[in-house]
């Protein structure tokens, strides 16, 4: 599973600040500051109580493998993931630099950036060292 | 029992070609209109509401309907990808009981085997401005991909294994074997599912559909229409739709939006799934059916591994007959979309006119349920009840 490149995110108006966060390695998550809520993916508008009081939040990194695939037919193979946030929300991603044989729902993971064709970094994780908790 | 129509399926056909290098877009439209117009006994000049996806090509219904020469006084582009086909029935008999219009004709074709569209292989090709986009793109999401993950989640959660997944496509192919016009028309074994390559765990190549050229149309027609023509009569009686997001990232992708369109159509109809005798239900791979069957009802939540076991699925010897044309997996899969296969079928069945090989006897009630979209990121089920009237 290497040699993988991350297609380009396509920022706009409601999500550059992600981005020229991920540049310099901050992780933002959305959060509600009327219903203290975080949401995936990150909106303006909140989507629980739709108040537009939501505010960028630095998310811890860590999260648990929600589900996951191996994608063993492209011509460079990947493993396509949705991960739990410790701080609530699902997201999809990649998992990296694994052997998708070592993988499990549940485990924990943590956070790599990952950089893109045109040099983006996009949110992907990686297994925690340690034993696993899950 | 004599319960109340919606509405009156008096025409349905399916294209019969699988590839069609030689025939155009719009033609197969018309080929396909035309031919359910025939079977209902009705011609063009009786339409007067046209309901199509975006398979169709030109603004909305606006191309097609020139290219046929329709005279129309009322259109419906409703889009939820596959299982539009299914809105499209339930819309046209709101339009009929509306006044709107008196016969509706639907429509799908299209060729994506000419067009390299291969569509679970590649990447999806969405609009940049949809919000979703740059938070999934990146991470090369693909169809193959996400459903991969909710048959993972599926395992992980109940323990449903990639022998009960094959059973699936089994009973699949014992139906495809019977209809000449099936992609595939060989009988496969569970082996031979679980022995193809896995493309995505836990996914093998014979637990996915296939992609085919073609298409269908159905016919929908007001009471005193349906009651003239010389067709056996199958009402409508139930519908529903729902749509099925991300809920801001809190879901469960194992669910699916059939348990409020099934439940929604069954509390129209007044029936329970103990009642339907015949299911079509959208295979674009084997776990999606599975969810379907499900969320339909029809076996406890996580118990549709046992459910399918052992030939469960096939007419005549199983416990429901499900996709007695074959399906996505064997049979048709035109357009990378499901719904109109999923209605043709059921259409058939009501009027005892499915081979007799996988003819369920005397089969009074069917439902007919897709998924538009893809479930495990966000999709679109649609469900319908037929009655034979």
């Amino acid at each position: 599973m290497d040699g993988y490149i991350n297609p380009d995110p396509t920022p706009g108006p409601e999500t550059q600040a992600f981005w020229d966060a991920a540049r310099e390695g901050r992780f933002l998550v959305k959060t509600c500051t009327a219903c203290d809520r975080a949401h995936w993916y990150p909106r303006n508008i909140c989507p629980f109580c739709s108040s537009s009081d939501t505010v960028w939040k630095d998310a811890s990194g860590r999260g648990t493998i929600y589900s996951f695939s191996p994608l063993r037919r492209m011509p460079k193979p990947y493993i396509i993931a949705y991960v739990t946030l410790e701080e609530g929300p699902t997201m999809m991603t990649n998992i990296v630099d694994a052997d998708p044989a070592d993988l499990s729902i549940g485990m924990p993971v943590q956070l790599k950036f990952s950089r893109t064709e045109s040099d983006f970094r996009v949110p992907t994780f990686t297994l925690s060292a340690g034993p696993a908790t899950a | 029992m004599n319960r109340q129509a919606l509405g009156y399926v008096v025409g349905a056909y399916e294209h019969p070609l699988r590839a069609a290098p030689d025939t155009s877009v719009a033609q197969l439209h018309a080929e396909v209109a035309l031919g359910a117009l025939a079977d209902a006994g009705l011609t063009k000049d009786d339409v007067d509401g046209f309901f199509c996806g975006p398979d169709a090509p030109g603004t909305g219904p606006l191309s097609l309907a020139d290219y046929m020469n329709l005279n129309l006084r009322h259109v419906d582009t409703t889009n939820t990808s596959g299982s539009s086909y299914l809105i499209h029935v339930a819309h046209a008999c709101q339009a009929i009981a509306a006044g709107k219009c008196n016969v509706a004709l639907i429509t799908l074709a299209g060729r994506p085997r000419q067009e390299g569209k291969s569509k679970g292989a590649l990447k999806r090709a969405d609009n940049p401005n949809q919000p979703d986009f740059e938070w999934e793109h990146p991470f090369g999401i693909q169809i193959l991909g996400v459903y991969a993950m909710v048959a993972q989640r599926h395992r992980h959660l109940f323990g449903t294994t990639a022998e009960q997944m094959a059973w699936v496509k089994v009973a699949a192919s014992h139906h495809a074997q019977h209809n000449p016009n099936a992609m595939l028309r060989d009988v496969v074994t569970v082996e031979d599912v679980v022995n193809s390559p896995l493309v995505a765990d836990p996914l093998h190549r014979l637990d996915c559909c296939v992609v085919t050229d073609g298409g269908g149309a159905l016919v929908v027609a007001r009471e005193e229409i349906a009651r003239s023509l010389r067709r056996p009569l199958v009402k409508v009686i139930g519908c529903g739709e729902a749509p099925v997001g991300q809920n801001g990232g809190y879901m469960e992708i194992t669910n699916s939006g059939a348990q409020k369109s099934g439940a929604t159509a069954y509390e129209q109809a007044r029936v329970t799934a103990a009642d339907i005798r015949y299911a079509s239900i959208y295979d674009s791979f084997t776990i999606t059916e599975m969810i379907q069957i499900e969320d339909l009802g029809f076996c406890e939540k996580g118990k549709i591994g046992r459910f399918v076991d052992d030939g469960a699925l096939i007419s005549g010897q199983g416990r429901l007959a499900v996709n007695t044309d074959g399906g996505g997996l064997c049979n048709n899969h035109p357009v990378n979309r499901g719904g109109m296969t999923k209605a043709l079928e059921a259409v058939r069945q009501i009027r005892g006119e499915a081979h007799p090989a996988v003819q369920v006897p005397d089969c009074d009630l069917a439902i007919a349920n897709a998924i538009g979209g893809q479930l495990g990121v966000r999709h679109a089920s649609s469900t319908i009840i037929l009655e034979r009237g």
